[in-house]
């Protein structure tokens, strides 16, 4: 779930390097828009908006600051090189929380989106 | 060509003011100077790019930018290079470029060279890719709640079992 589409779109398009697979109005208002990493289209993260076309207004302030808080952490990013995908990323302004460390299941860094939601970046280790 | 030279020179090194030091790690610089050397294909990829000029702004001996490059990304420069292009011209093509003009958008400056890096890579011809994209898009204008799951739409009242 993210606070606007249109700045979501822009950091998972532009600053993930993400496609948008599907971008269609939605009748209530707001879009179904999903993104998908490069070289794997057939798995979509749907970016769907905390807005009153969907829920009450209590529910999405409730929503919405859980989101800001970073209460959502939904995904593990796998990537080959996580030093040189560090890099690039933080010179593209995403912001991470944890910098690339050692674990015992990999290194591991943790960054947030634009809205708030956080995820996990690892390289695993080679089978 | 120098003018070039000076542009990458300056931007290189304003980028490495851009971040502060948080913590460091081995080879932390040595991944910097790769990673610029990349987006700096990303950003001029439609450019005239001189890789050796490349190399050199990010200081590496030629043989070892080449050897690090394709250590990290997989491919050599150019091959990267060559991959960007593709991909952009996928794109050009996606939105109903006509073949020469997504050739020379993105940096070709032969339509011969670039249908047939196109055909290598995709499996078909520019124009073939350009056909298929089109039909795709005129089926999906055709029916646009199909690309919608069904229960999401159907949850919210827009259609009805």
């Amino acid at each position: 779930m993210v606070l606007d589409q249109a700045s979501a779109y822009d950091f998972y398009v532009n600053k993930l390097g993400f496609k948008a697979v599907v971008d269609v109005p939605m009748p209530q208002g707001g879009r179904w828009l999903t993104v998908s990493a490069p070289g794997q289209p057939d798995v979509e993260i749907v970016l769907s908006p905390v807005n009153n076309s969907m829920y009450s207004a209590e529910k999405v302030a409730l929503l919405s600051g859980m989101i800001k808080e970073g209460t959502f952490g939904v995904a593990v990013f796998t990537c080959d090189d996580i030093y040189a995908t560090y890099e690039e990323m933080k010179a593209k302004g995403v912001v991470f929380t944890k910098a690339p460390t050692k674990e015992f299941y990999g290194t591991e860094a943790i960054f947030k989106d634009d809205s708030g939601n956080w995820f996990s970046l690892a390289q695993l280790p080679r089978p | 060509m120098g003018g070039t030279g000076r542009a990458v020179k300056i931007g290189i090194y304003r980028k490495f003011g851009v971040y502060m030091e948080d913590n460091t790690y081995p080879k932390m610089y040595l991944y910097r100077r790769l990673v610029q050397a990349k987006l700096f294909i990303d950003n001029h990829y439609a450019e005239a790019i001189d890789l050796d000029l490349i190399a050199d702004e990010a200081s590496f001996s030629k043989f070892h930018f080449i050897k690090l490059f394709k250590n990290t990304y997989r491919r050599t420069p150019h091959q990267y290079l060559m991959f960007v292009r593709i991909q952009k011209a996928m794109e050009l093509l996606g939105a109903g470029m006509t073949v020469s003009e997504a050739c020379y958008a993105v940096g070709f400056e032969s339509l011969g060279s670039f249908s047939l890096l196109f055909k290598r890579a995709q499996g078909l011809t520019p124009s073939a890719y350009l056909d298929q994209q089109q039909a795709l898009k005129a089926e999906k204008a055709k029916v646009p709640l199909r690309f919608v799951p069904g229960c999401f739409a159907e949850s919210r009242g827009w259609i009805t079992k």
